[in-house]
This record gives structure tokens, C-alpha cells and sequence, in this order.
């Protein structure tokens, strides 16, 4: 007899509060969404939070002969953020990564985002921030990207949404922990060397 | 150059609202809506009209719903330029807002929820008599104009003691308001410079520097948006809170000052940590004087996730020039003596958001300032004042050394009753929306604040 596969359609995963800052994977159904509980945010629905928090990956496929505006970009970027260290800092971010890849030809972009909020909630304090400090050539290289993006922060999540490609699969060896919390137990084991080293006097 | 005699006076004055009543109002079909219109319109005034009559004792505004303009007859081109969450209107966006639950429009008890809701007509007035004489002014338009129909009314009342602004729970109102560009009004000590007038005012630059969009000339230019929210205050259950967790008066009046961030006079944390000083409450040019980051980033003062903060981030958020909001309103219902047992009756605040964009603004702020349980990454907390806590499983945490303290299931104080998005045309787009289809122009009732 033929076996019948069902796609999930409710998550079996266990929920944040029993795997928090351990081990745990999340299979995530065709389209991103959980059907059953699917928020609504100020742009449209709101993709899943995971044990990764929040995230994204845009794909896109870039505007012929600009290769090189995107490594000028990456200098920008480091440059920027050298100077001012929290310039991302609205984003709630654990990491970006950003990349190029050739299919038959034609060079894409991708550029994948961990976050600990959803994207649209301060897309447009992003956007504010791009457009305010000359860090925004890079999505301007992109084919169908719009060219009013910077007054009108709907036409960027737009886009953003069209490309998102949603996980199907996310894991976490520390689950649904925050940048903050990460940085605090840091500090705070940093604080603790600190007082050992003073009880050696 | 702002044209403050196209304005209506709302946007731009702060009227007394010791009493006055909020009319929602359908009409039955396009003409008797103008033939309101035209009525109300004489007593609709300006920015500049109302600063050259400071002895008058009432105020009206007008404005619609979507629906409304459309079934004024405004054309279907020029309501397709309006905003989608506009045209939308505010049930239709209950999830982003957080009014789900005992919050949701299904429980609104005023009609705001329904898609015949048209036009709001807003009154304030200094005293009863005066309302009751616009009321019966009003009366008698409603009998000339057959077809216009009062979905539901709400009388205002003050709550005493009645020298200052507060609510129901006796947290001092009124105490922080952006300035526009333009105006004669000078910003508090600590609130910021005066902002541009786009980011309330339609027709004009905003903060972004940007082109700014605006759905018709005619109809929009001094136009704005308003938010209109009902909000009930369960008055017994705060007091029964404060008892639970606070066995003084001293310790009750604090943790209602760590939920709000401000002791009830007015006085915020920030200034004074440890003891109220009424004194510093009600001197507006000191009462916002402070920031957070440097000053409580940790919030041993102001809980990060209060009513005030969260509102407001100041310093700890980016951006805040594109978020702020004018609020205009007033409270209803009977006062609750203190030691008087919970007597069932509704009373809150009825208030509205007055903003450019109700999206980047008034939703904004509920959605991600009120209701994200991950605010400053606080986890499973909303806004203890006006956040949705129906589920009866959120926290609030108050920092304190060396342990902080937790509160686990913290009640709902407020629940939501009624809402609205509205439009709020200038005094020439009323004009323009009173006269559509008409080939009389000349027949247009002179307003007073078009004749000022």
C-alpha cells in the first residue's frame, strides 16, 4: 500500500518556553506560514518566528554590469559600522550575510538576516537609516527594486516580501535566545572574570 | 506657510473638554450627508478662527470614514489615492492594533465597527448648558436632513478633581504634545524641537525630506487622519491591583507610577525615583525634561516596558521624529470614588490620534510600541495601560536591586469599546465635500472660519 505524506500543516515542534537556549529544529510548511497561527502585521501576515527568531533571505537578481557597486558597498558597510558601532542597531540583529552567485549568465544577490523582531515592524526606521547615511546603493542594483523606496517604505517591503525565499527547515543550537541576552551573559561572565581577578589582591 | 484658516481647529488647539459629546452618524443616502454637512458646517471653525474667539464656549469638528466620502459621492478615482489601512478602516485592522479578544470589534458597543459608519461629529464644551444647546442645535439639523442617522453618541464628562486633566485611574494627562513648525507654540524643556508640519498635516514637508504622498488636492490639502479609540478603564480592578501589591499608600501609589512611569501627579521617574513631587508634576517645561539612555538604561526608574516608555522611547529608539502623534480627547463616565466598590458602569477615555500617516504612526505605536510582547526585548510584557493583557498570562517586570520584581499575569485595566479611522478634511475640502454634485456653488453656507 502506498504511504500517503502529509505536509505539516500544524507545528510539532516544541514551543519556545520548553527548548529555550537549547537545541531544537522547526520544519516550517510550503509558503512560510503555519496556517493556524499566522499574525498579521502592518504590511501583511508575519512570517513564523523559529528558535532563530525572526529572519530573512532576499534573493534577486542584480542589474547587469554593477558587480562591483556591491563590494564598494561592503567597504561602506564596515566602514560604518567601525565608526559608529551600533549603526544596525534598530535592525534587533544577530547577523547578516550578504553574497553573489552566477545562474546561466545572470548574477544574483542574496542576502540572508537573523533577527530578533520581525522585519516589517521597524522597516521603516531601516529604511530611515539607510537612505540617512548613503548606505543604500545595494538594493539599488537590483532589477524591480523601487525607485521611490525611500519615500514610500510600502513599495521596499513589497519588494522585500517578492523576495523572500521562505525556510522550510531552521535550527538553532541555542533556541529563541535574543542578540541582547547573548550579550548580557557575556557581560555578565566577563563581569564575574573581572571580580575573580580582584579577589586574587 | 501654514494656512491655519483651512485648518480645522482641532489639529492645532487645545480646547477645554470639560464636557461635550462625540455623534456617529450614517447617511441614508448622498445628499441628506451634505445637506448635514452644509448644516454642521457653520459651526465647524479654524485654527485661526478659534484663536481670534477665546470667549466661546464650544467647539465641533467634522470628519468621515471612507465610507463616508464615498457615500458623499466623492468619485471612485479619488478614493482609490486614500491609504489602504484608510479604506480599510480600523476594525478591518483589529489584529495589527492588538483588539483581539474581549478588545475585538465584534464586543465595540457604540456601532464604530460598522461599515455605515460615515461621519463623526466631535463637541467640546466649557459647561453642560452649552452642550445641551448644541445638542438641541444639532437635534434640529438631524430633523431638516431625513436619511442621517445617529449610529450612537457619547456624552464627555471631566472627572473630578476638575483643575487639571486626568483620567479615570488619576494619572495627570495632557502633559507631553508634539509642536508643529509654523505654530506660535514653543516645545516643552525636553521634547524635542517643533517637528514638520507633514508629519501631521497633509500638504506639506514632513520629516523625511522626502516627496510626500497625498491622495487629491482638493480634498486632502489641510486635511489629516484621526484614530479614534473607545477605551474602557476598570477603575475597580486597578485600585484592587494596587491594594494586592502594595500593602501602604505610599507602596500602592508607587506601582501604579512603575506601570504609568509617572507618579499619577505627573512627575516622572526619571526626575523623581523615590518620592512623588507634585510640585515638578504640573510644571510641564520640567515634567519632560529628561531622557533614558544614559539617565535609566536599565529602568530602575521608568520600568522599560511602562505606559510612558513605551509610548515614547525618546533616546532609546531612532526614527522618533516620523513616529509622534497629536492626541486630542476627553474622559467619559461617572467618576468611582475612592473606596467606593466597582459599580459596573462604563467610563474612560475617549480619544483621538491625530497623525499624517495612521500606518508609520497611531499603528506603529499600537502595534509595535503597546502590544509586541518583545518590546525592548522584555518578553511576554505589553503595555500595562493600554496594551492588550486579556490573556491574563503577561508579566511586568520592575527592576530593582539586586532582584527585580515580576509580576505574573497582570490584569487588563483597559478594554477596548469602540474605533474608528477618520479623515479630517480642511475647512475648503468640507466646502468642496458639501457641495459635490451640486451646480450651486454660490449656495455654499460661509463658515466662520472661511469668513476669519
Amino acid at each position: 500500500m502506498a504511504t500517503v505524506l502529509e505536509r505539516p500543516k500544524v507545528s510539532k515542534a516544541l514551543p519556545p518556553e520548553k527548548v529555550k537556549g537549547r537545541q531544537s529544529a522547526v520544519a516550517i510548511p510550503e509558503g512560510g506560514y503555519f496556517p493556524d497561527k499566522v499574525e498579521q502585521g502592518r504590511f501583511g501576515p508575519i512570517f513564523p518566528r523559529t528558535p532563530l527568531n525572526y529572519g530573512f533571505t532576499i534573493i534577486a537578481k542584480i542589474k547587469p554590469g554593477t558587480q562591483a557597486n556591491f563590494y564598494q558597498y561592503a567597504r561602506n558597510i564596515e566602514e560604518g559600522v567601525a565608526a559608529t558601532p551600533d549603526l544596525l542597531d534598530v535592525l534587533k540583529l544577530h547577523t547578516l550575510k550578504w553574497a553573489l552567485f552566477d545562474i546561466k549568465g545572470d548574477t544574483y544577490f542574496m542576502y540572508q538576516g537573523i533577527f530578533d523582531t520581525d522585519f516589517d515592524k521597524y522597516t521603516e526606521d531601516a529604511v530611515n537609516i539607510f537612505s540617512s547615511t548613503g548606505l543604500d546603493t545595494v538594493f539599488e542594483n537590483l532589477e524591480g527594486f523601487p525607485e521611490d523606496w525611500k519615500s514610500n517604505p510600502q513599495a521596499f517591503i513589497r519588494f522585500v516580501r517578492e523576495h523572500h525565499r521562505p525556510s522550510f527547515l531552521e535550527y538553532a543550537e541555542y533556541s529563541y535566545v535574543t542578540a541582547k541576552e547573548v550579550k548580557s551573559a557575556l557581560e555578565v561572565k566577563n563581569g564575574l572574570a573581572n571580580v575573580l581577578d580582584n579577589m586574587q589582591l | 506657510m501654514l494656512e491655519f484658516e483651512d485648518i480645522q481647529h482641532i489639529l492645532l488647539t487645545r480646547t477645554p473638554a470639560l464636557t461635550g459629546r462625540y455623534i456617529f452618524v450614517k447617511f441614508g443616502n448622498a445628499e441628506s450627508g451634505r445637506a448635514w454637512l452644509r448644516g454642521i458646517l457653520r459651526t465647524v471653525r479654524s485654527a485661526a478662527a478659534v484663536d481670534t474667539s477665546k470667549n466661546k464656549s464650544s467647539w465641533v469638528t467634522v470628519a468621515f470614514t471612507w465610507n463616508g466620502l464615498r457615500a458623499l459621492g466623492v468619485d471612485e478615482e479619488t478614493l482609490s489615492g486614500f491609504p489602504d489601512e484608510f479604506r480599510q478602516g480600523m476594525a478591518a485592522r483589529a489584529e495589527v492594533l492588538g483588539d483581539t479578544g474581549p478588545n475585538a470589534p465584534e464586543h465595540w458597543v457604540d456601532g464604530t465597527n460598522r461599515l455605515d459608519l460615515h461621519a463623526i461629529a466631535i463637541l467640546f464644551a466649557r459647561d453642560a448648558q452649552e452642550r445641551g444647546r448644541c445638542e438641541v442645535e444639532h437635534d434640529e439639523l438631524l430633523t431638516r436632513c431625513p436619511g442621517v442617522e445617529v449610529i450612537s453618541s457619547l456624552e464627555l464628562e471631566a472627572t473630578p478633581p476638575y483643575h487639571y486633566a486626568h483620567d479615570h485611574f488619576g494619572y495627570r494627562d495632557r502633559l507631553s504634545q508634539p509642536v508643529i513648525e509654523g505654530t506660535e507654540d514653543i516645545p516643552y524643556a525636553g521634547c524635542g524641537g517643533p517637528l514638520k508640519a507633514g508629519e501631521f498635516i497633509l500638504g506639506y514637508p514632513d520629516e523625511s525630506s522626502q516627496p510626500y504622498p497625498m491622495p487629491d488636492q482638493k480634498l486632502s490639502r489641510n486635511g489629516s487622519y484621526m484614530a479614534y479609540r473607545r477605551l474602557e478603564e476598570h477603575v475597580g480592578k486597578f485600585r484592587e491591583f494596587l491594594a494586592e501589591h502594595g500593602e501602604t499608600s505610599e507602596e500602592q501609589e508607587l506601582i501604579a507610577a512603575k506601570l504609568m512611569g509617572r507618579w499619577r501627579s505627573g512627575a516622572p521617574l526619571t526626575l523623581c525615583p523615590e518620592k512623588d513631587d507634585p510640585e515638578l508634576g504640573a510644571d510641564l517645561n520640567r515634567a519632560n525634561d529628561f531622557n533614558y539612555a544614559k539617565e535609566d538604561p536599565h529602568g530602575y526608574a521608568v520600568p522599560l516596558g511602562s505606559h510612558m516608555r513605551r509610548m515614547n522611547p525618546r533616546d532609546t529608539a531612532v526614527n522618533m521624529n516620523r513616529r509622534r502623534m497629536i492626541r486630542r480627547g476627553a474622559t467619559y463616565g461617572p467618576h468611582l470614588p475612592e473606596g467606593q466598590a466597582d459599580d459596573g458602569r462604563e467610563r474612560g477615555i475617549a480619544a483621538f490620534v491625530i497623525c499624517a500617516s495612521l500606518i508609520r504612526q497611531f499603528e506603529f505605536a499600537q502595534n509595535v510600541w503597546a502590544n509586541d510582547k518583545n518590546f525592548h526585548e522584555l518578553g511576554n510584557e505589553r503595555d500595562p495601560i493600554i496594551g492588550n493583557n486579556h490573556e491574563g498570562t503577561l508579566e511586568y517586570k520592575i527592576p530593582k536591586r539586586p532582584i527585580r520584581k515580576k509580576i505574573v499575569g497582570l490584569p487588563a485595566f483597559t478594554t477596548v469599546r469602540g474605533g474608528a479611522y477618520f479623515f479630517l478634511p480642511g475647512i475648503e475640502a468640507l466646502n468642496y465635500l458639501a457641495n459635490l454634485g451640486s451646480t450651486a456653488r454660490a449656495a455654499i453656507p460661509e463658515t466662520e472660519g472661511a469668513s476669519a
